[in-house]
């Protein structure tokens, strides 16, 4: 589903916009299950903080593979077909690396242009291309984030320190159950000819999640 | 963060990259943060931990565990179940309860919002 903040015929439809392919509710894996067994009753009686988990794992959100994302965009910046594979079918040219998730799901791949950027947004943290982005950062679950992302885009961005001009469009793409986004930032001038190792290293999780805009590292110019 | 540092010394099987432990999955991240937590609190000790980590794999080989690494998590998991349980922290029963449950909630939850455990249509945890 996706939402263009251009034409904003419907305002509250964001409210209600998880209809479709919604109604059959969500699922945890085996494992997510008991894993949330155990830390409700250890929380219930006083054996775990819940912020604490967080922070411990916070420590690690960047830990699954979210080079594995930076080398799908770094590999499209270089390789055209792959890009034209990638941008046709993210899930199986994620696949050529041997990323993938186990349920089935698909990955979009969204490009950003001059003209339109593009952002993702869900309040699940299985709704996240895990495989690729690593574990999702915690503002990325918080309400406050989906909710201004939704309705107010361009100051989701600001709150990032990323100022788009007037003209680009932006377009927000709601993750759902079957579909998981990844965004295709912009190669970043003044990187013709670099290795596709040396343009991973300008491709931030935040990019790909359409936060951030990929840049060259301090130092590497 | 020297509370993983302390358990990455006493129990160097954990998935590691050059620069820490490393996860599949989310869940795997949060199984691996209880059992930081619980040691913390001091519920077990690491070589207590590393102990009942290697029993629970070598159970599972002999059940034909492939132990490919993949699996890794899924042995860390019941490590924490059997260890909670052992404790005293926890009955099986609840956790089984709990388990069906929040399974419960996620299926009466529709996709998109957070699954809450209050969203137990039997509400019986």
């Amino acid at each position: 589903m996706q939402h263009d903040d251009h034409d904003h015929d419907h305002p509250h439809d964001h409210d209600h916009g998880h209809h479709h392919d919604h109604d059959h509710g969500s699922e945890l894996s085996e494992a997510a299950l008991r894993v949330r067994a155990l830390e409700t009753v250890l929380v219930e009686k006083g054996y775990v903080d819940p912020a604490a988990l967080d922070l411990i794992v916070e420590t690690y959100e960047t830990k699954i593979g979210p080079r594995n994302g930076a080398r799908i965009v770094a590999r499209a910046w270089s390789d055209p077909a792959f890009r034209a594979r990638l941008l046709a079918d993210g899930t199986a040219a994620a696949a050529e690396f041997g990323f993938g998730g186990r349920q089935g799901e698909h990955m979009k791949v969204v490009e950003n242009r001059p003209d339109l950027h593009n952002l993702v947004v869900c309040t699940l943290c299985s709704c996240y291309p895990w495989p690729v982005l690593g574990l999702p950062p915690v503002w990325y679950k918080s309400a406050p984030f989906r909710s201004k992302a939704v309705i107010d885009p361009r100051g989701v961005l600001g709150d990032f320190g990323v100022t788009l001009p007037a003209s680009t469009k932006i377009r927000v793409w709601d993750s759902t159950a079957e579909m998981r986004y990844l965004v295709l930032p912009m190669r970043p001038a003044g990187t013709e000819g670099w290795s596709e190792e040396r343009l991973a290293d300008c491709v931030t999780r935040d990019s790909m999640i359409g936060t951030g805009l990929a840049r060259i590292p301090e130092g590497a110019a | 963060m020297s509370a993983a540092a302390a358990a990455l010394a006493a129990v160097p099987t954990i998935p590691c990259d050059a620069t820490g432990p490393v996860f599949r999955e989310p869940w795997e991240a949060q199984a691996f943060a209880m059992a930081l937590a619980l040691h913390e609190r001091g519920l077990f000790t690491w070589p207590e931990w590393a102990e009942a980590l290697s029993g629970t794999i070598r159970e599972a080989q002999a059940a034909g565990d492939p132990d490919t690494g993949e699996t890794y998590y899924a042995h860390w998991l019941a490590t924490l179940e059997k260890l909670v349980v052992r404790k005293g922290a926890a009955t099986q029963e609840r956790l089984h309860r709990l388990r069906d449950a929040w399974d419960r909630a996620a299926r009466a939850t529709p996709h998109g919002s957070p699954i809450d455990l209050a969203n137990d249509p039997a509400g019986t945890s």
